[in-house]
């Protein structure tokens, strides 16, 4: 008898813990296993990522659509090549659309906004991005600023 | 001269008992089980004594520290104007550090010094000589069924140790101070990574399990069987056992995060 109620305890005690197991790879670490993060992956090329990720969000009008697959640096162009999954639901990009690195907030992190443009054709997968605009650097903006500043006297 | 004799002495003490721990390992973790039903009811008795009654303990001082870090980091956080951040804090701390580390030492603490303990006592009142006079194995049944039960408890203790954590703090910053929780959850799952931040805590929980239980069986084991020897073998176990969790989780996180 004490046995058995040992053995439904231990059991529990186990559940418990494939429970937190679970609780923390779905909740904390964003671990899907739906297929939102299936889709097809484009490309664009930056000056300069200025400290964007791995797993960025991809926007557009503010709502997620992808994420950053892979960051590497293209050394045919001198620019960093900035690989990033759409969801396959959002099929309707135009080839001419533009994409900004973003910062939430003052310091928060960094995501790419897809503007919308007006070609007809839309992106496939693998396709390429061309218009694209680099992160804010905060010592450049200063530098113009200062430049600026210097042609006005 | 006589401190160089004693130096040495000591360093060679240090290694043959290393060594000697380390055959004991060796011997308890490979001569199983007797007959498999028996091995499995004994096994789940020692999971119920060592993981079932350290639930309690895990759980209030989880729901602590995660309370508690999520208060400190949203006040350092919210001076910054980037409080939604502490999901981040905390999700990083609790699975990297304090999870296994102080599931490790709250072990350490409540299920080592039990097992040293209890072994010691039955080394004292003879029950392990009387298992060897019967022809069976004190290694096989008496130490084997304890190893294997710390061994997988406390990685389940440390998850359910980062899980309570992670939702008191949750409840703090989100309910409490007014974080928005769609920001909270986003910047935590932005910045946590299942296989390096969630797998290597288990590993490093696993690391230190081996070592707090190894270190708990064997001190019981060796101990002198009077009353002041289970008491100095327990407060060694815990020492011990502290100090070598300590020690680990340096080197594992200079292993698993050092490279920049």
């Amino acid at each position: 008898m004490k046995d058995k109620k040992a053995g439904l305890l231990v059991g529990i005690f186990m559940l418990l813990g494939v429970a937190a197991f679970i609780y923390l790879a779905m909740q904390v670490s964003g671990l899907a296993f739906n297929d939102k993060t299936q889709g097809y992956t484009i490309q664009a090329r930056f000056d300069d990522i200025g400290g964007l990720t791995d797993r960025a969000k991809v926007t557009i009008a503010g709502v997620t659509v992808g994420q950053v697959e892979s960051i590497e640096y293209d050394k045919e162009y001198y620019m960093a090549k900035v690989v990033m999954t759409i969801f396959s639901e959002v099929d309707n990009i135009p080839t001419d659309s533009s994409v900004a690195i973003l910062t939430s907030g003052l310091i928060g992190e960094k995501y790419l906004g897809i503007s919308i443009g007006a070609e007809e054709e839309v992106l496939k997968d693998g396709g390429e991005l061309y218009d694209t605009q680099s992160a804010l650097v905060l010592e450049n903006l200063i530098g113009q600023f200062l430049m600026n500043a210097g042609s006005d006297s | 001269m006589g401190l160089v004799k004693n130096l040495f002495a000591g360093v060679y003490g240090f290694i043959e008992s290393l060594g000697q721990s380390g055959i004991f390992l060796f011997q308890s973790l490979f001569r199983l089980p007797v007959r498999w039903g028996e091995a499995v009811r004994l096994y789940v008795r020692q999971v119920y004594s060592v993981g079932v009654l350290s639930l309690v303990i895990i759980i209030v001082s989880g729901a602590f520290i995660g309370m508690v870090l999520a208060l400190q980091g949203y006040s350092i956080l919210t001076s910054y104007g980037s409080e939604s951040a502490v999901g981040q804090l905390l999700a990083l701390t609790l699975l990297r550090e304090l999870g296994p580390v102080v599931t490790g030492l709250l072990f350490a603490g409540r299920a080592g010094s039990a097992l040293t303990a209890e072994i010691g006592l039955m080394k004292a009142t003879e029950q392990l000589s009387s298992y060897e006079m019967m022809g069976i194995d004190p290694l096989r049944r008496v130490i084997a069924p304890r190893l294997l039960a710390g061994i997988t408890c406390m990685p389940i203790l440390a998850l359910i140790f980062s899980a309570v954590g992670i939702w008191a703090g949750m409840m703090v910053s989100v309910h409490w101070l007014g974080v928005y929780e769609g920001s909270f959850w986003a910047s935590m799952q932005q910045s946590v990574f299942f296989d390096t931040d969630i797998m290597n805590g288990v590993i490093k929980s696993f690391v230190f399990a081996v070592a707090v239980v190894w270190i708990a069986v064997y001190q019981g084991y060796v101990c002198q069987p009077t009353s002041e020897g289970i008491g100095r073998a327990t407060t060694r176990t815990v020492v011990m056992g502290s100090l070598a969790i300590l020690g680990l989780d340096f080197l594992l996180t200079a292993a698993m995060f050092g490279d920049f």
